[in-house]
């Protein structure tokens, strides 16, 4: 107690950037019989920052994200949680963690109300249920029986009961899978305003615009390890190229591969999923050599299209798969 | 719910109101899904009731009812169908000699006389009101030929309120009820809430797990006042059923016994996910005792052998300690024994059930 004791009576504000990050682990392991969901991982999170865990279905964020709940136990590795420990201190770590689960459904025969107060009951501290549901834009549903809700108010009420106690660290596992696109938009304003009194957001998806528009750090999850991480930004510019051309040739054409990558301005090329991915910093010098390469090859083109450079890009660039089967 | 919310909007727990207390919470969620819930209520509340009536119905009558016997007609019939009229407590109908035992097997009559000198008497000897059948009929028959009683015996008939079969039904499918509702709501709610990963999203809180155990107990003990008082009430109303012992006693019996069927409730689901697995535990901890503990039939029926065991039960100490209470006016020590054995149903499956519970 002594030194913590103390430390409360000053330290009113949340930690700042400089201080010790608000979650740490090394080197973290968990396996389910012959399958290995997370191999070895390492992360830190900065105090006051939203930090984004991105990869496919089964990477392993979701088995991470609840051994850092302290809701599963990891085979190996070491945690620290808000200057605290799993094991240690349990209760005070609960006490300051909000948490949203993936697939939790609440008893359809409660009200939106009691299903806050319930959550609110648990907590030494925190907002009054008026406060949070105010939070979450649900107080005209204050009265409605969680049977009733849409798939985005059910979700903003996952997020209400996250809330109840003000949380300093929030960790949400995919908020907005099977949301649309308005949901999804009111889901992100909210978490904005939480950030914006200072709270720490981890949070994890497969959806890149979600990642990049939440998030100010990134570290992207394949097969239960973290193959890169950085600012949404750096990720990007990892890249070298700042433009995607997405191309498909009709079936039986022979995609000139070797005179591609040897263009000026071309960065890398990929083919996945029947696509070819070409990395260009310089799309105005790249894309016309490219079409007239195209025409001389003979390969009629079934697809094509050009984008900005984005985090699929980078996890297409990094493991050569996409995000998403879709 | 927050008194004076400082400028950032926490309260302290000092202020916090008796309303906002985990376990008041989580017992009010657990009684909101219940009466929200038609069904659960139907089955809780109005089953036994209807179950007591029907039973009570069937079984009320059967002290006056006359012994139905078959007379095959043919060749000096008729003197013996006018002998057995003209006695009292016989219902006579004529038969053929091919409806006769078919009329026997499916209870129409239950004993069949092929008329003669002397007459042949046909019934199914392992049953009871078969071979009290015959002994009428015999009877009659006999004094219809002549033969004098040496002397006509006094009767007293047992019609008194508190040693009628339905008498002794009642509190047997109070302890029965008691079992089910335990049981089945107490594993029905948490299995439910397992499976929609609710139990999860709780443990991820710092609610305390025994707190989230005790609620479903102490939102039991709300329906069981319900549910035995509707039955009671009833069976008062309708036949007449005593209650001799203290309304406290009876009480504090019913209140162990709950305590023992929900600690069996937390036990077969404390591991189980779907509904459809914690089916099969439920019905295993049940059916046994339907049949062993005395409900419709004593258990003094089973081996001498096997009734140590029997006594253990749960619901032989609950149903033994509801009839004491109720039709013999037994005291509290009168029923220790039997509130010794519930209670240590209640503690042990209560520990063992904290020990398994699953909370993923």
């Amino acid at each position: 107690m002594g030194l913590r004791g103390i430390w409360h009576n000053h330290t009113v504000t949340r930690p700042s950037a400089l201080s010790s990050p608000a979650l740490a682990c090394r080197g973290l392991h968990k396996r389910y019989g012959d399958v290995v969901a997370v191999a070895g991982l390492d992360l830190e999170v900065r105090a006051g920052e939203c930090f984004g865990l991105l990869g496919p279905n089964g990477a392993g964020k979701t088995t991470t994200v609840e051994i850092l709940e302290g809701l599963l136990d990891a085979d190996a590795g070491e945690i620290e949680v808000l200057g605290m420990r799993w094991g240690a201190d349990d209760e005070a770590l609960r006490q300051r963690l909000g948490i949203q689960l993936q697939d939790t459904q609440f008893s359809d025969k409660l009200s939106v109300e009691e299903v806050v107060a319930l959550f609110r009951s648990f907590y030494r501290r925190g907002p009054s249920v008026d406060e949070v549901l105010a939070k979450v834009e649900l107080e005209s549903k204050r009265r409605a029986w969680v049977s009733t809700l849409s798939g985005g108010q059910k979700q903003r009420l996952a997020v209400a009961c996250a809330l109840v106690n003000e949380p300093d660290l929030l960790f949400l596992d995919e908020p907005t899978t099977g949301l649309d696109p308005q949901s999804r938009r009111q889901l992100w304003a909210l978490l904005g305003r939480f950030r914006a009194r200072g709270g720490t957001i981890v949070i994890t998806t497969h959806y890149m615009d979600e990642a990049e528009t939440l998030c100010d750090r990134i570290a992207i999850i394949d097969q239960g390890r973290v193959i890169a991480v950085g600012t949404p930004h750096e990720l990007i510019a990892s890249l070298g190229a700042e433009h995607v051309i997405e191309f498909a040739v009709e079936p039986g054409a022979e995609v000139p591969r070797d005179r591609i990558v040897a263009m000026a301005g071309v960065q890398d090329v990929r083919q996945a999923d029947g696509r070819v991915y070409v990395r260009v910093s310089q799309l105005h010098t790249v894309m016309p050599a490219l079409l007239a390469e195209l025409q001389r090859s003979g390969a009629s083109l079934s697809h094509f299209n050009t984008h900005q450079a984005t985090l699929e890009d980078v996890f297409v660039a990094l493991t050569g798969r996409h995000l998403r089967d879709d | 719910m927050c008194s004076s919310p400082s400028r950032d909007g926490i309260c302290a727990m000092t202020e916090r109101p008796i309303s906002s207390h985990p376990l008041v919470q989580l017992t009010l969620t657990r009684l909101r899904e219940f009466v929200r819930e038609p069904e659960a209520v139907f089955w809780v509340v109005i089953f036994p009731i209807v179950l007591a009536a029907a039973l009570g119905i069937a079984f009320r009558t059967q002290g006056d009812e006359p012994v139905h016997v078959g007379v095959v007609a043919g060749p000096g019939s008729d003197p013996v169908v006018a002998a057995l009229k003209a006695s009292h407590g016989i219902d006579v109908t004529e038969v053929t000699p091919k409806r006769a035992d078919l009329a026997l097997r499916d209870g129409q009559v239950q004993v069949v006389v092929l008329p003669g000198v002397p007459p042949t008497y046909r019934f199914d000897p392992t049953r009871p009101e078969s071979r009290l059948a015959r002994l009428e009929v015999d009877a009659a028959l006999q004094r219809a030929a002549g033969r004098v009683d040496r002397f006509a015996a006094g009767e007293q008939k047992l019609e008194v309120v508190g040693s009628r079969y339905i008498d002794w039904l009642v509190p047997g499918l109070l302890g029965v009820n008691i079992m089910g509702t335990g049981i089945w709501g107490i594993s029905f709610s948490i299995v439910t809430a397992r499976s929609k990963r609710l139990l999860k999203r709780m443990a991820a809180t710092p609610m305390f797990r025994s707190h989230y155990l005790l609620a479903q107990m102490l939102a039991r003990l709300a329906f069981l006042v319900l549910e035995v008082a509707t039955l009671l009430v009833f069976a008062w109303a309708a036949f007449a059923v005593p209650v001799r012992g203290t309304l406290v006693t009876l009480a504090l019996v019913a209140v162990l016994g709950a305590m023992a069927f929900a600690g069996l409730g937390l036990l077969v689901s404390s591991r189980a996910r779907t509904v459809e697995a914690v089916s099969g535990w439920v019905n295993l901890v049940q059916v046994p005792m339907w049949v062993l503990s005395g409900v419709f039939f004593s258990s003094a029926h089973f081996p001498a052998a096997a009734q140590p065991v029997i006594h253990a039960l749960p619901l032989t100490a609950l149903n033994d300690a509801l009839r004491a209470v109720m039709l013999d006016g037994a005291s509290l020590a009168g029923v220790g024994g039997e509130l010794l054995i519930l209670s240590a149903w209640a503690l042990v499956s209560f520990g063992l059930a904290v020990r398994l519970f699953r909370w993923r």
